[in-house]
């Protein structure tokens, strides 16, 4: 389980988060959605302790300020948006460092297997600054999965913790991630994914939280609040919702065909 | 570019690769460090004094010297002087992530510079006790205690509520070396011309002071640096990825920023006391290993020790046998060829070095 109450964070002197309730269970696939600068890619930083914060965040129970960084990280791994990579290390290398020092002789063999789950089976040897965007996000996410490679095991659930993890995706392997972080629920695993994809959200999410000027606006399952009022106010503009004929939700800017919400 | 054919055990994993330029360079630091006993101005060998040995003769009393009081300490010095200017290039490198790092940056080459300048213009000036005391320590000590000054005003500028900003460190860096550099000009204004020579040969860097005496005051601090930075080098290849993953991944973020400091500052600090200033192997050395065997700084640390120790005390070998009986500046070797093979190196592999 993981908690954060009465979240508060202040940066440079600008209120970015106010009294923020998040909640996500192992198990589930957990979407923070929300407008550019509503404060969702805040909240995901709070609660993987990066950033500094009011309030209290546990996670499995733990309270996450006192917990050592060392058992954190065996917790739960952190996918950023950006990361960039000082010298030329291969792929194999960027991957292996996920690996915790108590599994890491063991778990070598965990490269290749998390290299093929990202859909890039046979790149260890390639050196990461010569990948695209794309590949080398997929590399990251493949060096945070081998940091927490059991969903769940007799410690309790891991954690992914996913901030924005298909934006530089074509749109094959966006449906690849989500359904790795789709898969790793179904283990029994937790996820949380900050998304800014709403159909996306639809088809994989199990909860949804969209946050706008840094409060919560509403949460619930995606179908509570994928509501043709509720988006439009969250993100200022004229969407609708529909259903395709296979019962899936899909969202039309109506705002783009200069109609007004409903 | 596949690097996939360099290791037979995995694919990308070049640790194999890396261990053996570690043997490679572990057997030119012996080929290396035997010529540097053998050779030199005075014609005396190794080989016949070992011959000598064995065969229960007693070596002669200036075959003694030369070898174990002249020869043996500079060998030792220019080992430890060189494993320790490149390892504190390799740390800095990795934790400023920038392959252009160097222990100038930090501010240790210019606070040492700084207290070598003070000690030489004004050594006259001390009480005639504290001047006899420290003798001709008095520049090395004064070196050393102004390269640490510099280092832990950095620190304490760039660290705000217990949080290091390896950026603002880097600037005030630039800053400080500036002041420091104003400083030292103020006192070469004032040096007379025999001081002035002093310095010019102290900022070029030399190993001919080396005596054990010298040794045994420098060398316990090189050590510890030395054995300790090795223990970063997981710390350091997760800071690769920035702070924020590395801390993601479980590292004690600040904890390994302030050793790396600390090895830096003794490391630097204790080598440019005895040495003087001794340009361009930190940051080399880490370079030519990364081209040759990866950035993983598991095996980048130790074999920038083993290649700097090499590199130093080669160096040292010309400086004392080139234009013998007298002797080179150290820093004139390093330059004039590293320079150009330095710039041979980023023009073959231009594509590698693009971070």
């Amino acid at each position: 389980m993981l908690e954060a109450l009465n979240i508060g964070v202040t940066l440079g002197g600008r209120n970015i988060l106010h009294d923020v309730h998040f909640s996500a269970r192992p198990g589930e696939l957990t979407v923070i959605a929300g407008p550019n600068g509503s404060g969702k890619s805040t909240l995901l930083k709070a609660m993987t302790g990066e950033i500094a914060c009011s309030g209290h965040i546990t996670l499995n129970g733990h309270d996450i300020r006192t917990t050592k960084p060392w058992k954190l990280a065996a917790q739960r791994g952190v996918l950023p948006q950006h990361t960039p990579l000082a010298f030329p290390f291969t792929v194999a290398e960027v991957v292996r460092m996920g690996l915790r020092r108590s599994t890491e002789l063991s778990g070598a063999a965990l490269i290749p297997q998390a290299l093929a789950r990202v859909g890039l089976p046979g790149y260890e040897g390639r050196l990461y600054q010569d990948l695209s965007g794309g590949e080398q996000q997929r590399t990251q996410l493949a060096r945070v999965l081998a940091q927490v490679w059991t969903p769940k095991d007799d410690d309790g659930p891991r954690w992914l913790f996913l901030d924005e993890p298909v934006s530089s995706l074509d749109i094959a392997h966006q449906l690849q991630v989500m359904q790795i972080a789709r898969d790793y629920a179904d283990a029994g695993g937790g996820v949380v994914a900050v998304m800014h994809d709403l159909n996306l959200t639809a088809l994989y999410a199990d909860q949804m939280t969209l946050i706008s000027k840094g409060r919560v606006h509403a949460t619930g399952t995606p179908a509570q609040v994928m509501q043709d009022g509720i988006l439009s106010s969250a993100y200022d503009c004229a969407l609708r919702v529909n259903a395709a004929p296979t019962g899936a939700t899909f969202l039309l800017p109506h705002a783009a065909l200069g109609l007004a919400a409903e | 570019m596949s690097l996939a054919d360099t290791s037979p055990l995995q694919a990308g994993d070049r640790s194999g690769l890396a261990r053996q330029v570690r043997l490679g360079l572990i057997t030119l630091l012996i080929v290396i460090s035997l010529s540097s006993l053998t050779l030199g101005a005075s014609g005396v060998s190794l080989w016949r004094g070992l011959e000598a040995m064995l065969a229960g003769d007693a070596l002669p009393m200036r075959d003694r010297i030369v070898l174990l009081d002249i020869r043996l300490p500079r060998l030792l010095m220019g080992l430890l002087v060189g494993a320790s200017l490149a390892v504190s290039g390799a740390v800095l490198q990795g934790l400023f992530r920038n392959p252009l790092a160097d222990p100038g940056l930090v501010g240790v080459s210019a606070g040492a510079g700084l207290g070598a300048i003070v000690a030489i213009v004004l050594g006259g000036v001390l009480p005639p006790a504290i001047a006899g005391f420290l003798g001709y320590a008095l520049v090395p000590v004064a070196a050393f205690f102004g390269g640490w000054a510099a280092v832990v005003i950095l620190y304490f500028i760039a660290t705000r509520s217990g949080r290091t900003s390896v950026a603002t460190m880097l600037l005030a860096g630039i800053a400080l070396a500036a002041m420091t550099g104003a400083l030292s000009g103020i006192f070469v204004y004032l040096a007379d011309d025999s001081q002035l020579r002093d310095l010019t040969f102290w900022g070029l860097g030399s190993l001919a002071g080396a005596t054990w005496t010298k040794l045994f005051a420098a060398a316990p601090l090189m050590l510890v640096a030395l054995l300790t930075a090795p223990l970063l080098a997981r710390g350091l290849n997760a800071l690769a990825l920035g702070e924020a993953a590395a801390a993601h991944m479980g590292l004690p973020v600040q904890r390994v920023k302030t050793a790396a400091i600390l090895i830096v500052a003794a490391a630097v600090g204790a080598a440019t006391a005895v040495s003087g200033g001794i340009g361009f192997v930190g940051i080399v050395v880490p370079h030519l290993l990364r081209l040759l065997s990866g950035p993983d700084h598991r095996y980048l640390l130790i074999n920038s020790a083993l290649l700097g120790a090499s590199l130093l005390v080669g160096a040292d070998m010309i400086s004392r046998t080139l234009i013998a009986p007298a002797e080179l500046p150290i820093g004139i070797v390093t330059a004039t060829l590293g320079g150009p093979f330095f710039l041979w190196i980023l023009l073959r592999r231009r594509g590698v070095l693009e971070v």
